[in-house]
């Protein structure tokens, strides 16, 4: 199991992440401490908690643009729960949090399934459908720090043997999915159904409700974001998280998820999100324009997307009996 | 090796092939082969299954480039940097799965890349469907040029196909397994087309599985195995016998397992069976230890009856009986657990997932029994894929090796493993040995025949006479989506098939 975990891809993305870390330190020494790479590592646990969440729904060939619109309207609802209902436990807050994003997810989950509309365009509908929602539940009102109550605001930044809750939730969703991606029956069926629908669908596995699943997943995930995020900023607009989608989906494709679905890890999708998680936390303390950020994450993209083509397309056929693996 | 004498040398070759040689990374595909096409005759290019037919095909047609060896155009060495070149040169191909656009008109199809051209460079439409019109006429295609060809039949597609290989103004056509979608009438007129296509001095590549066609239209052969070359000559002065034997090296008897059928209890019964579109009426029995053949002109309905069973799309009537009970069976998944399998004729693509590991393709359909509660029980799932690959007599390095990494012929036998770890009463193996080699076929029967020993019923969906004829117990004949018969013991004839199947 290892030895699957840690296939070269991971490792040549570790390795880079580790060589950026090393640059960095080159000229900011203080930037590979121990504690400040805890701060990088927590600061990219959204990113990580949805790239998990996407790489899964990219795997079974489809892809969702409303993540970040689901996080925001879910964080937005606990915000203004918490500022009605200021005594209700967090564990509530997070049940709501997460079965809203859950229900959103189910909802793309359905369309796509059930009514067979293009992912693209049915997340692209829900993405705005959302972000409408948090308007009209807000009146376009932001919720502020000082009308959150401290138990809301203080869960996620709690310290656990150093570490934030926010990055404790981050650790505990990639062993969960790392689980659930290689040791159970519903993980093998997003890989089949990514791999070859035609082939997964012969062998009794319905396409549609993978599909279902994977969104369903996607959605819970960025429901539970959604809670994280706005507790942690202590702040809920209509905008939050504007844009934050594309980050996710870059995560997952530096990751090594490959776009036509069927490839891809919990691992790689980590490290794709680290990946930049770390250029976005360095570039600064570096003296480089944010500008520049942008840029460097554009161009990784297109790094990855080309090395892991590349990967792909060297087999080639394999045509003698000889050339085939040794027996 | 023999025929290497008998090279005809009686004429230099409008294009040829001198120690060509190809590699893939890994691989070499073809190794210092040899090939001549003369005009006004047919050469028979042949091979099994990974020989090095379509690399060859490639290097024509400019979408490969040779890593050695030459190219010659009448003598003169050349090189084909682009497939445009290769058009340039005269030298055109209608490709095994036809490469062209639902979309477009038949005309469009035709001219695409080299439409006759006005003033600007505009599209002249008028030139082109008039010339469209002619070239449709001179192959006996009674088609207009205006239709969208996703309103055409495969055979009519097939015309197309070949009208625009003859747009451009070839000298060398080549025809990469032409009649392997088309009908016994469809594959005449070819035939006749073949003849025209003679007697207008056009040099001829044929590459075809099958011997009668070979036999039938070719002067020449030229034989490949593993790459290589293996010899050539004129298809008058050798039998198929030796032909067979130089495509594979070793004698191959042509003969079907002999099997002694022990017909067990039935185990399916469909009755009254019917689709609203595709079949209807259709009854029969299937009984253990029997092999039944579907036989049918391509179309007929076979396929769809059996995707039916399987559940892959719904009937509109009719009951299906699994060991005397009535089952309903809305998904495949249904079908398997009622231990009805069907393994698909595109293994390759309805079949192979080739980014999971081995054992996982073989474990996919059986997940039921090797997990509890969801989750997988690698241990089970390995002995599982173990103990079916071994039965196949698969060779892999790991059962942890991504299934794309290994061949054609292997990964076929990873998807027949696969169904059978199910434990299936009932197996449809629709088109079982289309498009593979000789060896293979032998191998694929032998096993068909020990499956049936071992008590499962098998049916098998096949458009091959002599392997219908071969291995069924009773076959069952289709035409339009209907029985045309069913037959046993001594009517089990070429000629009733056939008659059967055209309704004549």
């Amino acid at each position: 199991m290892l030895k699957r975990l840690l296939t070269s891809r991971e490792m040549l993305l570790f390795g880079a992440v580790a060589a950026l870390c090393a640059l960095i330190a080159t000229r900011f020494p203080g930037f590979v401490a121990p504690g400040n790479l805890l701060r990088v590592f927590n600061d990219t646990s959204p990113l990580i908690l949805l790239a998990i969440g996407q790489m899964i729904v990219i795997l079974t060939r489809c892809i969702d643009l409303s993540v970040a619109a689901n996080l925001a309207l879910s964080g937005m609802c606990v915000a203004m729960l918490n500022v009605a209902y200021p005594d209700l436990p967090i564990p509530v807050i997070i049940a709501v949090a997460v079965g809203l994003g859950t229900l959103m997810g189910m909802f793309n989950g359905i369309l796509v399934w059930k009514l067979a509309i293009p992912p693209i365009v049915v997340t692209l509908g829900t993405l705005t459908i959302y972000r409408g929602i948090i308007f009209l539940v807000s009146d376009g009102n932001w919720v502020n720090s000082h009308e959150m109550s401290a138990a809301f605001k203080a869960f996620p930044r709690a310290e656990v043997l150093g570490l934030p809750v926010l990055g404790w939730t981050a650790i505990l969703a990639i062993v969960v999915f790392g689980l659930v991606m290689t040791r159970t029956t519903l993980g093998r069926a997003f890989y089949a159904v990514g791999g070859n629908p035609h082939a997964a669908t012969y062998t009794g596995l319905n396409v549609g409700r993978s599909q279902f699943w994977a969104f369903t997943i996607s959605g819970a995930l960025a429901g539970l974001t959604g809670y994280l995020w706005v507790s942690r900023y202590a702040v809920a607009y209509v905008d939050i998280a504007g844009g934050f989608e594309l980050d996710v989906v870059a995560a997952c494709v530096i990751g090594g998820v490959s776009i036509a679905g069927g490839i891809g890890t919990v691992g790689g999708a980590v490290l794709g999100a680290l990946f930049l998680g770390v250029i976005k936390n360095a570039l600064p303390v570096v003296n480089i324009s944010p500008f520049w950020q942008m840029a460097i994450s554009g161009a990784a993209i297109i790094i990855a997307v080309a090395l892991n083509a590349r990967a792909t397309r060297e087999k080639g056929r394999i045509i003698l009996k000889s050339a085939e693996k040794p027996a | 090796m023999p025929a290497l004498a008998t090279t005809p040398a009686d004429a230099t070759p409008v294009l040829a092939l001198d120690r060509v040689t190809k590699t893939f990374p890994g691989v070499t595909a073809l190794d210092e082969v040899k090939l001549g096409l003369y005009p006004g005759e047919v050469t028979a290019l042949v091979g099994e299954n990974g020989a090095g037919k379509s690399t060859v095909v490639k290097i024509l047609t400019g979408i490969y480039q040779p890593d050695g060896g030459e190219i010659r155009i009448d003598g003169e060495a050349t090189r084909f940097p682009t497939p445009r070149d290769a058009t340039a040169a005269g030298i055109t191909a209608i490709h095994q799965e036809t490469v062209l656009f639902d979309e477009l008109s038949v005309a469009e199809n035709i001219f695409l890349g080299h439409a006759p051209r006005r003033t600007f460079g505009l599209i002249d439409w008028t030139v082109m469907e008039t010339r469209a019109r002619e070239i449709l006429e001179s192959i006996g295609a009674k088609l207009d040029p205006r239709t969208k060809l996703r309103e055409l039949g495969i055979a009519s597609k097939h015309l197309v196909a070949i009208a625009r290989a003859l747009s451009v103004d070839a000298r060398v056509v080549i025809m990469d397994e032409p009649t392997a979608a088309l009908s016994h009438t469809e594959i005449h007129e070819l035939y006749e087309l073949v003849e025209k296509l003679k007697a207008q001095g056009k040099a001829i590549l044929f590459i075809s599985h099958k011997f009668d066609e070979i036999f039938r239209i070719a002067d020449h052969y030229t034989v490949f195995r593993d790459g290589q070359f293996v010899g050539e000559g004129h298809v008058s002065e050798i039998d198929e016998a030796a032909l067979v034997t130089m495509m594979v090296g070793r004698d191959v008897s042509a003969v079907f397992p002999d099997r002694e059928a022990r017909i067990g209890e039935e185990v399916l019964r469909v009755t009254d069976y019917a689709h609203p579109t595709e079949f209807a009426d259709i009854n029969f029995d299937l009984h253990q230890g029997e092999i039944l053949g579907f036989y049918g002109l391509v179309g007929a309905g076979r396929s769809e009856v059996m995707q039916a069973l399987f559940g892959i799309t719904k009937p509109s009537a009719g009951q299906i009986h699994i060991d005397g009970q009535p089952v309903t069976l809305n998904s495949p998944a249904d079908a398997i657990a009622a231990g009805l399998v069907y393994v698909p004729e595109d293994r390759g693509k309805q079949g192979a997932i080739t980014a999971l590991p081995i054992f996982q393709n073989v474990t996919l359909p059986s997940l039921g029994r090797t997990s509890r509660g969801g989750f997988l029980r690698m241990a089970r799932e390995f002995d599982l894929a173990r103990e079916y690959t071994r039965r196949l007599d698969l060779r892999a390095a790991s059962l942890d090796t991504e299934l794309g990494t290994l061949s054609g012929g292997n990964q076929q036998k990873v998807v027949i493993a696969k169904w059978l770890a199910t434990q299936p009463k009932i197996i449809i193996l629709d088109e079982p040995t289309k498009g593979i080699d000789i060896g293979s076929k032998a191998a694929v029967h032998a096993f068909m025949a020990e499956l049936a020993a071992q008590g499962l019923a098998v049916i098998m969906v096949s458009s091959e006479i002599p392997e219908v004829l071969g291995m069924s117990d009773r076959v069952i004949v289709m035409r339009e989506g209907r029985m045309a018969a069913e037959l046993s013991g001594a009517k089990m004839t070429p000629e009733t098939l056939v008659r059967h199947a055209a309704g004549i």
